[in-house]
């Protein structure tokens, strides 16, 4: 990747992190053990629980990197801003894993739960 | 001539005689006038028929005779007893806890196997005292500190197996371990953590190894003779402070610790506090002319409440308790911890400070009798001048929570404790707690030993009585005399002595015939173990 | 369905049913699908016939329930291998060493039992992963910091019990040592409590480690002679402040004084937290910032004269290559030093390591960031989150695609021989696994720092890539394994490693005719006779299958 298109990337992982950081003026979910699901979709508490310390938005979350770098914009690094995604797609990558990715058992993300995050994360799909 | 219980006089005449091949005959005791020299210097049976008596002793100058005494033991079944320098006095002495027992006694072994003054380690044998190992980094100008405990006569190896603790950063001892080699029942030896690699450049830098790690069983212990211990060192300090914080009220004493706890638990303060009490020690050195202790320490049923104490506290200006806190490091360090610590402190209304001087360090040593020589990794025997008249003693150490509220406990539970016994105020022995360990206190009372058969034989009840009391308060001992470890191995009874129990199966698998220390810390081999219960 | 070697069907199907009646059916794991999930997602093994799998798992909730599932395995000589969290990636994960074993899945056992905020510990159970004791914590407003392995998802007990480690001052990052009290379930199925917790009613259980007799806990570590169902940690109190400050130095050479002079500072407490050793002129970065140049917010890549003499040194040497940098004014080597305190003594200390450091001729420091703590939300996100106690996964981009790598492995095994704190084992090292690494056709390894994880030892960690392609992968594992033996023959040894290895690793521990290992295997026999926990774990194999293995 050229230094200038690695410059682009950088400034938007840390935009975004900006955006998110003046909005953001509560705890953020990640730091507590009890996930207020108050006003929230179906999923938001098991994804906030399980999904955004890799997922989430912010430096340090290197599924996002990840994602960002495979997209390049293309598709939006953050995954709860996705709307193409599938139940069956996400309870693959859950379940089998991505390069390093590992798989994540029913003790760690029952199968009840990893069905509300597919439920989340498909929540704005065009129908 | 004694011989060990459960062997014939032939078996043990042809295991002296080899053993006498092994190490020579000068270095086989079997004369009573030799023997004697085993016995237990502070025995609280002493005069009785109980006293445990050493059959015979052996001394070994090197690993591979440590093998073969073990060897030929392990053969005609005799029980051996292991000592390094023998000097463990209030917790047994040089005598073993099984009488007719053979002393297996590594004084001999005293090589000091190397000191690195890069790395900050030294690799010792079991005969190495603290005093010979301070004099051989003094002599070669290295500038290394070690950790004593008090005395300092002891070995390093006999005390860290013991789990013995001392007052520098250092202090707790087996945990400052690196490295082990140990001589099992079998003869077989092992080198534990690193030292299982041949040519291993880190058996003193990196205490685990890999797999399964083995050393803690060989602590407080019989699974196997020790030959070889590495221990961590302190490179020696540019500085040293102490400064002492005084507190007016009884309950201050809960704030005391809650901060102490702080300070202690982030490195601020190091090393061993011990809690004071002017008030109450005051009091106690009225009571009697040693100022050895009584009664005035506890909370007797009956006697005068906090409230009165507090008031003659106030008339005679005496604080209530005390701590005193000790900083290692560059001056200008120690004294920013120092102020730092009072800022903390602040918060106590009334509290008082007492600035103890800076040292610059390294201390010349000619003044070496004018220091604070536990605090400095000093050897002395100071401690021997402040027992007061008795012809020895015993230490009764249970281990309490680090709060106020369980000092306080521990003073009317003792206090009760004694009460309900009918021991008479001025036997009433209590100290407060020092902090060996971190994140625990120990309380390390004293109790006197004479050269007389009923006092002894009530000394050892009433010890019984307050293992009792502690154990129904959750309190237990964290070491103990060998007069006494099967009433402490007792009170550790979770799941019907499940842990015990696990001693004792590993017992039977390392030492089948048991002839390695039996009775040590309450684990018996499998042939006695019927006999005691 | 995969029966458990040495087991009849029949038996199998028995002790399935009798796991199924304590734990309830959902609860036990025997459909393909979901054993796939117990397989190590970075097996070097992953698809091959040697890849270590499980036949069944069983996720017990309490203590009762594992006592069970203990006696039914003994009953029908199952071999069961417990997991915390099972996240032991690059080190085995949740998959057996003895393949075709029950995995004992402790997961759902996640209640954290206490956590004392005045004498600073917690008390666990064995799923309660490092995320869910912060947030305790935090939700709690507890002034306490919990030492964090980076990556933070795994089992305090877990990590403790694999002699894992992290990142703050010395005695919490190393975490088998900061941990106070067990209690085991044995493969008799029976209990115990060590330490203070063999008396009934203990107050001390958390706060004194030893307790009375023989200190069993660390033969439980690296282990299988025990399942472990709650374990005790000291936690460290939450500092003042914390400070950082970088010495740099000029010369090759001046790595040795670099490292004596840090020794020192370390082991008097001078610096309290974890020391960081990196390298300006050749590439280095520190632990810290490992994630921040994957993520590719590290430095400019370096200009041509320098990648040339690059490559054209020895062991990160030449004089050419030293005469560039002191042209150049790049430093060759940096010490990272972090302070927690109060901020008078974190500065006297600080003033105190550079006077010492100022020994070495032209040595240059910086003061880098200083925090009053608690860390504001905002500057949460800006540090390297273990040093302040916080769990992440930003680690991860290890390995994984990233702006700076388009191609990711499938996950990593690591590499991690411990040898002597000083300079000259630094370079010593670093000459023979580069000769060795040639010598296997290993790719190039450029010049390496190690860890300081562990006071008083380094350790280098060194990451071999996990393929899809089996050749590779193969190729790969005989590599480790030369590697292995050539670090025994210099006396370097490996502190831990991946079931793969284990036998090959043990194997090195041969002193005196490997008389460890058969104490070891004495105890072994004594405590698990018909060898049902983890056999094989970390070279221990039950009596019964001793002999396949030699």
């Amino acid at each position: 990747m050229s230094k200038r298109a690695m410059r682009l990337a950088m400034a938007a992982v840390l935009f975004g992190a900006c955006a998110a950081a003046a909005q953001e003026k509560v705890t953020p979910s990640w730091t507590v053990a009890t996930v207020s699901g108050q006003g929230q979709p179906k999923g938001y508490v098991e994804y906030q629980k399980y999904c955004i310390v890799c997922h989430g938005e912010g430096v340090g979350r290197p599924g996002t990197l990840a994602l960002q770098a495979k997209y390049k914009g293309a598709l939006p690094a953050l995954l709860d801003k996705r709307t193409d995604l599938t139940p069956a797609l996400i309870k693959m990558y859950v379940r089998n894993g991505l390069t390093v990715m590992p798989t994540f058992r029913k003790t760690e993300i029952s199968d009840a739960e990893l069905d509300a995050i597919a439920a989340y994360l498909t929540r704005n799909n065009k129908p | 001539m004694r011989v060990p219980p459960g062997v014939t006089s032939k078996d043990f005449s042809d295991a002296i005689k080899r053993w006498e091949e092994a190490v020579g005959r000068e270095w086989v005791f079997t004369s009573d006038e030799d023997v004697d020299l085993y016995r237990d210097s502070y025995s609280p049976f002493w005069h009785e028929d109980l006293e445990p008596i050493p059959s015979a002793a052996v001394a070994p100058n090197t690993a591979e005779q440590v093998q073969a005494v073990v060897k030929i033991a392990n053969e005609h079944r005799i029980p051996l007893w292991t000592i390094s320098t023998g000097k463990n006095l209030g917790y047994g002495g040089s005598a073993p806890l099984l009488g007719g027992s053979v002393v297996l006694d590594l004084k001999r072994m005293d090589r000091v196997l190397e000191v690195n003054d890069k790395n900050h380690y030294a690799l010792v044998e079991p005969g190495v005292s603290y005093f010979d190992l301070y004099r051989y980094i003094q002599d070669r100008g290295l500038k290394l500190w070690i950790d004593v405990p008090d005395p300092g006569w002891g070995s390093l190896i006999g005390n860290a197996l013991d789990r013995g603790g001392g007052y520098t950063p250092l202090r707790d001892h087996f945990d400052a371990h690196c490295g082990m080699e140990v001589v099992l029942a079998n003869g077989d030896i092992v080198r534990t953590g690193m030292g299982a690699l041949p040519g291993s450049k880190t058996w003193q830098q990196y205490r685990y190894g890999f797999g399964p790690y083995v050393d803690g069983i060989f602590s407080q212990s019989n699974f196997g003779v020790v030959t070889k211990m590495g221990f961590w060192l302190l490179p020696e300090p540019e500085g040293f402070k102490s400064g002492n914080v005084l507190v007016q009220r009884h309950d201050d004493l809960v704030p005391l610790i809650e901060t102490l706890n702080y300070v202690m638990n982030s490195n601020i303060v190091q090393g061993t506090t011990t809690i004071g009490s002017p008030l109450l020690m005051s009091r106690a050195a009225a009571q009697t002319a040693s100022g050895a202790g009584g009664s005035a320490l506890v909370m007797s049923p009956g006697g005068p409440s906090v409230e009165d104490l507090e008031k003659i506290g106030r008339e005679q200006n005496l604080a209530y308790w005390n701590c005193e806190l000790n900083f290692y490091g560059p001056p200008k360090v120690v004294e920013a911890e120092w102020e730092y610590a009072k800022e903390k402190y602040s918060s106590i209304p009334g509290v008082k400070f007492i600035d103890g001087p800076t040292y610059t360090l390294p201390y010349d040593p000619k003044d070496v009798d004018k220091l604070p020589k536990r605090q400095f990794g000093i050897p002395s025997l100071t401690i021997f001048g402040l027992m007061g008249r008795s012809e020895g003693h015993m230490w009764f150490s249970p281990i309490i929570p680090m709060t106020g509220e369980a000092v306080f406990e521990a003073q009317r539970v003792f206090g009760q404790a004694y009460h309900d016994m009918g021991v008479p105020a001025i036997n009433q022995i209590f100290v407060f707690p020092s902090s060996f360990f971190p994140r625990s206190f120990v309380i390390l009372c004293g109790f006197p030993i004479y050269h007389d058969v009923e006092k002894n034989r009530r000394s050892r009840e009433v010890f019984k009585g307050l293992v009792k009391a502690a154990a129904e308060h959750g309190w237990g001992e964290y070491r103990t005399h060998t007069a006494f470890m099967d009433t402490v191995s007792d009170v550790y009874s979770y799941n019907d002595h499940a842990l015990r129990r696990l001693h004792e199966t590993i017992k039977d698998a390392v030492d089948p015939n048991g002839i390695l220390s039996p009775g040590r810390c309450g684990v018996w081999p499998k042939h006695l173990r019927k006999a005691r219960t | 369905m995969k029966v458990p070697p040495g087991v009849s069907a029949s038996d199998f199907a028995a002790a399935i049913k009798a796991f199924e009646d304590v734990v309830g059916k959902e609860w036990v794991f025997t459909s393909d699908e979901d054993v796939a999930l117990y397989r190590d997602p970075y097996s070097p093994f992953l698809g091959e016939e040697d890849e270590l799998v499980a036949s069944a798992a069983v996720a017990p909730d309490g203590v009762e329930q594992v006592q069970k599932i203990v006696r039914i395995a003994n009953q029908f000589k199952i071999p069961i291998y417990p997991v915390s969290t099972g996240k032991n990636l690059g080190y085995g994960g949740a998959a057996p060493v003895y393949s075709g074993s029950v995995v004992l899945d402790l997961k759902r056992m996640n209640r954290i039992l206490e956590v004392n905020e005045e004498n600073a510990y917690a008390l666990v159970e064995p799923g309660v992963s490092y995320f869910d004791l912060y947030r305790y914590i935090q939700e709690k407003g507890l002034k306490l910091w919990v030492d964090v392995p980076d990556p933070g998802w795994g089992s305090p007990i877990g990590n403790a019990l694999d002699r894992g480690g992290g990142y703050l001052m010395a005695q919490y990052r190393n975490h088998f040592d900061s941990h106070c009290g067990m209690e085991i379930v044995l493969a008799s199925g029976e209990i115990i409590r060590t330490g203070m917790g063999a008396m009934p009613g203990a107050k001390t259980w958390q706060e004194y480690k030893t307790g009375f007799g023989p200190w069993v806990d660390g033969i439980f570590s690296q282990s299988n002679f025990g399942v472990v169902t709650k374990m005790g940690f000291w936690l460290m109190p939450e500092p003042e402040a914390y400070f950082s400050g970088t010495v740099y130095v000029p010369r090759h050479a001046d790595l040795i004084p670099l490292v004596k002079i840090l020794n020192y500072l370390e082991n008097t407490r001078v610096t309290n937290g974890m020391p960081d050793l990196g390298s300006p002129l050749l590439y280095i970065p520190m632990i810290q910032e490992i994630d921040v140049w994957n993520e590719g917010r590290g430095p400019a890549p370096p200009e041509a004269e320098l990648t040339g003499l690059m490559a054209r040194s020895e062991g990160g040497f030449s004089p050419d290559l030293e005469a560039y940098a002191l042209r150049k004014g790049i430093s060759y080597w940096s010490c990272k030093l972090s302070f927690y305190g109060p901020p008078k003594a974190n500065e006297a200390n600080w003033e105190y390591a550079k006077e010492k450091f100022s020994a070495i001729a032209g040595a240059k420091f910086v003061e880098n960031e200083s925090y009053s703590l608690p860390l504001t939300p905002e500057q949460r996100e800006k540090v390297h989150k273990p040093q302040f106690g916080i769990p992440s996964l930003a680690m991860f981009s290890i390995g994984a695609r990233t702006p700076t790598n388009p191609n990711p492995t499938n996950g990593h095994m690591w590499f991690s021989p411990i040898i002597p704190r000083t300079g000259e084992a630094i370079f010593e090292a670093n000459r023979v696994f580069s000769e060795a690494a040639k010598e296997f056709g290993l790719p190039v390894l450029a010049f390496s720092l190690p860890s300081t994880y562990w006071e008083r030892a380094f350790i280098f960690i060194f990451a071999f890539p996990v393929t899809r392609d089996a050749e590779t992968n193969k190729k790969n594992r005989a590599a480790f394994k030369k590697l292995v033996q050539r670090a025994a023959e210099h006396g370097w040894g490996e502190y831990r490693t991946a079931p793969a290895y284990q036998d090959t690793i043990m194997a090195t521990y041969a002193y005196n005719n490997h008389s460890l290992l058969r104490f070891q295997e004495t105890l072994k026999d004594a405590v698990d006779p018909n060898g049902i926990l983890s056999a094989g774990r970390y070279g221990i194999w039950p009596r019964h299958l001793r002999k396949e293995q030699a």
